[in-house]
């Protein structure tokens, strides 16, 4: 294992496989605030040119975090095929880089891979990436689940439809679910993110839900945004959910902070699937996003991405639904401006999809992050492309719970239409009964006009 | 093929659209002495202020099935619905007030309260190591630290109080230019009812909540209130938020701060605010508490 090198006359030496990670790095302000990022531009090469030479061998034997201290090291690797990682452990990164991009090798290929690598692995090949090449390769990967509908084969665009209020206001919900219903949105999930998370508020939010979907016959799922444990209480006192949601964290300290573990979203799985109102069986939805670990003091000296890659090695196994990265959400002292924000979202949507999920991402910003709306539809753009299964939308871009802006409705038709993708097909079918598309996947006269549903 | 019918119908359609227009030209016409000037003069007239149009109230949908059903939706979120569109695209009057809205949000972030303000609400300003906006927004560590040259600024003026209140321009610089001169006097009477006197306010630029904590080991303070611009949304850029605790160290949990976020004319009212937090004050120190600790008496 090489951890040094030579650049234009220098010589760059690395104490250790994370420092090489972190530092090959593109930019992020979470990692400079870490203390853990490049010092230079040329340092930053240097990392990536040590890191395209080490192999897949050195990162299996050397996770981020120590296999005896954390939980998430421990299910990543534990988790792993033996014998295809065998098959390939003396590739090096950029080996394995080049393979993934090769013509002759296909989705299926790639998924077959997927299941020899480590998340360390996983974050490795992406820093060695270009944006284009993260487009490119994400592209190649086809990941379906399946709960009361599919989500993520070829040819589709989904969209979560989160309908959120500042004081849970049912009528108020409803009214945004309506709005979002006569644009097309909602095939992947409606999803509440309640501001009262106690248990009565969260039973009332899942029937409330559940109330709408029957109401029109809609062939979705629902979720409410709660913590894990209260949805499993409102589960167990008879509250309709399909799907049953949790933030993810890539140490076991930050899964700690969240109050969660391994067992408990295994424990929540099952209950899911016994107790639930879905078909399945992927039955669960995570949420991620870069510097979560940072923020509740959780990192271990370990890059944002790298910890990133590992809530994806994490989430897998409990087969979920639904996995986003709420890229933008948590603000410029992680990721700073929209530069940043759009290599995260790009390089968060190939990771997960080369770690097997079917990986969906909030394409979103906060005010205080030098981003705007214009950078939000460049990256839904770029997704998109890359094959992204599902985005956020709320109405006009605008979550006025959370107070943040995401995409619009708007978009997810936009897209739609621009990039020939389609709906989840029982849902399209759905839109085509309720007049909201034509046949050829356009708005209708009367698409954007939700009273329609009120007739 | 167009039949006769359609002909008739077509040609009653022009002449009354060349009737129409030469009507209007008519009415154009007199001001023949201007003609040429007119059409690039500029008015002095003022387009009216897109931010003042209620989100609520206005339906862009031009034919909805069930208009006072949408208008009753509507008025049941501040969520911008009923908006139509353009294609599949937002039609340039929402684009423009989503724009605008987050044009004041940003604004609020990025600029400062300003230093008249600060003087004439007999605020005495201090400041937190943070370089710049750009630092602060990025460095979260940076703004909880003073200098010892503000230390001691901070012992010297405050003294030895029983309550310090303690003003921070935090997310929202806009936040506090808009509410503070409501709730500040407010605070100030309601703990003046119990016979606590507060004087020598403080002024933080660059603030984040856990500066309260040094300002509490500083001074000694039974409770420190803190009220500070919270992350603005489109909604409004102007809320602010109370953060109070008692006894205040560095690094203790979270959970000993008790909140009053939304402060604002759409939210919670900031003269009822400052009431509100006078109450909770004098309950702090009454009970030793604040935060969850307050709740389980």
């Amino acid at each position: 294992m090489i951890l040094s090198t030579v650049l234009f006359g220098r010589t760059y030496q690395f104490k250790s496989i994370n420092e090489v990670m972190a530092k090959a790095n593109e930019e992020k302000s979470g990692d400079v605030m870490a203390g853990i990022a490049a010092e230079s531009a040329e340092e930053r090469v240097a990392a990536k040119v040590v890191l395209a030479n080490l192999t897949l061998e050195d990162l299996r034997n050397n996770p981020a975090i120590p296999y005896e201290q954390d939980e998430v090291t421990r299910i990543i690797q534990d988790g792993l095929n033996e014998k295809i990682y065998d098959s390939m452990k003396r590739w090096t990164v950029q080996e394995l880089r080049e393979k993934i991009l090769d013509y002759n090798t296909s989705g299926n290929d790639i998924r077959r891979i997927s299941r020899g690598l480590t998340s360390e692995m996983v974050a490795a090949v992406t820093k060695l990436m270009s944006n284009l090449d993260l487009i490119t390769a994400g592209n190649k990967i086809t990941v379906t689940a399946h709960c009361n509908t599919t989500i993520g084969l070829e040819g589709t665009l989904s969209a979560r439809l989160q309908p959120n209020h500042p004081s849970d206001n049912e009528d108020g919900i409803v009214a945004s679910i309506l709005e979002g219903l006569a644009y097309g949105s909602g095939d992947a999930v409606i999803g509440l993110n309640p501001v009262d998370d106690t248990l009565e508020s969260v039973k009332r939010m899942f029937h409330r839900l559940e109330e709408v979907k029957n109401k029109y016959a809609i062939p979705t799922q629902n979720s409410v945004l709660a913590h894990v444990t209260t949805q499993m209480q409102a589960i167990r006192e008879g509250a309709p959910a399909d799907l049953i949601f949790q933030s993810i964290a890539g140490s076991e300290k930050g899964n700690t902070a969240f109050g969660i573990s391994g067992e408990l979203i295994a424990e929540a799985r099952e209950l899911a699937l016994r107790e639930g109102t879905a078909a399945g069986p992927n039955v669960m939805y995570f949420e991620t996003g870069q510097g979560a670990e940072l923020s509740s003091n959780a990192h271990h000296g370990v890059d944002q991405l790298t910890l990133e890659a590992r809530c994806y090695g994490f989430g897998k196994t409990y087969e979920p639904f639904l996995v986003n990265t709420v890229v933008g959400f948590i603000g410029p002292e992680y990721l700073y401006d929209s530069k940043q924000v759009i290599r995260a979202g790009l390089e968060d949507h190939f990771m997960g999809k080369l770690s097997g999920l079917p990986m969906g991402v909030d394409v979103c910003y906060t005010n205080h992050m030098k981003a705007d709306q214009d950078d939000m539809e460049i990256l839904s753009t770029l997704l998109a492309q890359a094959g992204v299964n599902f985005l956020i939308t709320a109405p006009h871009g605008d979550d006025v719970m959370l107070n943040y802006q995401s995409l619009g409705y708007h978009e997810i038709q936009t897209l739609r239409e621009l990039l020939q993708l389609k709906p989840i097909k029982e849902f399209e079918e759905w839109l085509r009964k309720m007049d909201v598309i034509d046949l050829s996947g356009r708005l209708t006269k009367q698409a954007g006009d939700a009273s329609l549903f009120l007739v | 093929m167009v039949t006769d019918t359609e002909l008739k119908t077509l040609i009653e359609k022009i002449v009354l659209e060349m009737a129409g227009e030469s009507k209007a030209s008519e009415e154009h016409t007199p001001k023949s002495e201007q003609t040429d000037s007119t059409n690039h003069a500029v008015s002095e007239e003022v387009l009216p202020d897109i931010s003042e149009v209620l989100i609520k109230k206005e339906l862009l949908v031009p034919d909805p099935s069930d208009e006072e059903g949408y208008l009753d939706m509507k008025d049941k979120t501040p969520a911008r619905l009923g908006v139509w569109r353009s294609g599949a695209r937002y039609m340039t009057s929402s684009a423009l007030r989503f724009k605008a809205d987050h044009a004041a949000a940003q604004d609020a972030v990025f600029s400062y309260v300003s230093e008249d303000f600060v003087k004439e609400n007999n605020l005495f300003p201090v400041a937190t190591v943070c370089q710049d906006k750009d630092e602060y927004v990025t460095r979260p560590d940076l703004g909880r630290q003073f200098s010892d040259e503000e230390k001691e600024k901070i012992k010297t003026h405050c003294g030895n109080p029983k309550v310090q209140i303690v003003v921070g321009d935090g997310l929202s610089s806009a936040s506090i230019e808009a509410n503070l001169e409501n709730t500040l006097p407010a605070i100030k009477q309601g703990l003046k009812l119990h016979g606590i006197d507060v004087t020598n306010d403080l002024f933080i630029k660059h603030c984040r909540v856990p500066a309260m904590d040094v300002i509490g080991e500083l001074t000694g303070a039974d409770v420190v209130c803190l009220l500070v611009g919270e992350r603005p949304g489109l909604v409004t850029a102007e809320s602010m938020s109370a953060y109070i605790a008692y006894k205040p160290t560095v690094d203790m949990p979270e959970a000993r701060r008790t909140v009053i976020s939304n402060i604002h004319e759409g939210g919670t009212p900031p003269v009822e605010a400052g009431a509100h937090i006078a109450e909770l004050i004098k309950k702090m120190i009454d009970k030793k508490a604040s935060g969850l600790d307050l709740n389980k008496i």
